[in-house]
């Protein structure tokens, strides 16, 4: 079983952990706004990236609180864990927001 | 309902043919190329030239013909499913399944020996009823059986009422079975072959030549394919071909794990599934107990998933069949599934004329191959949805018409 670091309570294990899915996706700006194709992207379609992903975690066992991993999809690897309030976000992770948001 | 006759371990396996198929270099230019080796590729290349006359055809496969999910999965064949779309396509393919060894040539061991699944809960027990009548319905052979009655068809599971998750009953499909994974792939490759189609292995697809709302050519490692029609069977890997055509579709991939233990003599009679404590189990033609899980929480692409997945799977098997207890486990593996929001596949046009899409399948393509390659084929000739896949469109998440079959699919997605 992988240990997961969780920014608040250091290493635990796996079990203790909640997948959220992908980081960064964007709530609409003006949701009255956005067309049915816009809010179907947004309530459904994930970027499913082979590689370095961005994604949220839950120590829902712990101390529940929510953070972002960047983790490898084929080593399942984390590179590094931060904290919501933490900012500046990696190049990476402001990439694949970005992309995120493009239908 | 009385167990099935009791086999001798390996005394059904057939001996291997000398040769299956041919292994040629690519042709410049095909009319259809299909993307992706395994079962629904190569199901679609074979009902491409039986039903439709269509053999100037290649599926690349990045690595061996049948070696990524199909190599991977428990082999069950089953078409319960709640919703009519999903019943639909299921039962053509159950019904395509039964006259399968015959249209192929080659022994595929489809065993009808029945599926058991089972109820812990009185909610369990309402909606497995209710899955039972929506059954009938549809003209799929369905029981409700009590506990004494699942008793009776497999004589192994726990009935005992002193267990956490008590068996307060099951669903019956008998014409539920599994089929020999590996035999399937091979007859269909060799049957496509001896049509004349083109199975291109170590080929995998890095890139597209796209011309407005076409795409003209296949980029691979064996270099570039020319190509009227593409079709893309990759199941989990669909999404990473479908990032170099622009395309976003709503499917994120997961490591599903199964396992086997070592060979035992006959004592498992048919195929059980308990989605509540979450294990499948079947005994394979040579032996093997065959266990599956359900999906690990995480995306991933790696082909292994996490051991306490395995854990809990195991943990349940021996309380729901305690002769499990001394069985010693001989292998793991997973397979990369590409889950959808509503856990039912996405088969149909995409943005670009002349590129169709065959992916979202989760945990349940094995027993849709015949199937979906059958419509696929009829969709890819005609240019025009088959009936059966027409509900998957990947429209549906935008226009809303969802087949949200997370309740009866019998894993967690």
């Amino acid at each position: 079983m992988q240990l997961i670091e969780c920014p608040w309570c250091g290493p635990r294990e796996e079990v203790e952990f909640h997948y959220g899915g992908q980081a960064h996706v964007p709530y609409p700006d003006a949701p009255a706004e956005v067309s049915d194709e816009e809010w179907a992207h947004y309530v459904f379609f994930r970027d499913n990236t082979k590689g370095r992903f961005a994604e949220r975690w839950c120590h829902s066992a712990g101390c529940r609180r929510w953070f972002t991993a960047v983790r490898d999809t084929t080593t399942y690897r984390f590179e590094r864990v931060r904290r919501l309030d933490d900012p500046g976000p990696h190049a990476t992770e402001l990439a694949r927001a970005r992309r995120s948001t493009a239908p | 309902m009385s167990p099935g006759p009791t086999r001798t371990p390996g005394a059904d396996l057939p001996e291997h043919p000398d040769f299956l198929w041919r292994d040629p270099e690519p042709k410049r230019s095909y009319d259809v190329v299909i993307v992706g080796g395994g079962g629904h590729g190569l199901a679609t290349a074979h009902y491409l030239a039986k039903n439709h006359g269509i053999t100037d055809v290649a599926v690349l496969e990045k690595g061996w013909l049948g070696g990524g999910n199909m190599a991977r999965n428990t082999t069950i064949i089953r078409s319960n499913y709640l919703w009519d779309e999903s019943s639909a396509i299921y039962e053509q393919s159950l019904k395509l399944w039964e006259g399968l060894e015959e249209d192929l040539g080659y022994p595929i061991l489809f065993s009808q020996r029945g599926v058991l699944n089972l109820a812990h809960t009185l909610q369990d027990v309402r909606d497995s009823v209710r899955r039972v009548e929506a059954n009938k319905l549809n003209g799929v052979d369905a029981e409700w059986l009590e506990t004494d009655e699942v008793r009776k068809v497999c004589p192994i599971v726990n009935t005992s009422t002193d267990i956490r998750y008590p068996v307060l009953g099951a669903t019956y499909q008998p014409r539920a079975g599994i089929a020999k994974h590996d035999y399937v792939a091979w007859g269909f490759a060799r049957r496509a072959h001896e049509a004349g189609i083109d199975l291109i292995q170590d080929c995998e697809v890095t890139g597209f030549a796209t011309d407005g709302d076409r795409v003209t050519g296949v980029q691979t490692t064996r270099g570039t394919i020319a190509a009227g029609t593409v079709a893309l069977c990759a199941a989990g890997h669909t999404s990473v071909l479908t990032d170099m055509l622009g395309i976003r579709v709503p499917v994120q991939s997961h490591p599903l794990q199964a396992l086997v233990s070592e060979l035992l003599e006959p004592v498992h009679p048919t195929v059980v599934m308990s989605n509540a404590v979450h294990v499948y189990v079947s005994q394979a033609h040579k032996g093997e107990l065959v266990m599956g899980a359900g999906v690990d929480s995480y995306n991933g692409y790696g082909q292994r998933g996490a051991f306490h997945v395995i854990e809990r799977q195991m943990a349940a098997a021996v309380e729901l069949f305690p002769v499990f207890a001394r069985a010693h486990l001989l292998r793991t593996w997973a397979g990369i599934v590409d889950t959808s929001p509503d856990a039912s596949p996405i088969v149909g046009r995409t943005p670009y004329d002349n590129v169709y899409l065959n992916c979202g399948w989760g945990t349940g393509g094995f027993k849709a191959t015949p199937g979906v390659g059958w419509a696929l084929a009829h969709t890819i000739a005609s240019g025009e949805p088959h009936p059966n896949v027409a509900p998957f469109t990947l429209d549906r998440f935008v226009t809303g018409a969802l087949v949200d079959e997370h309740g009866a699919a019998a894993v967690a997605h």
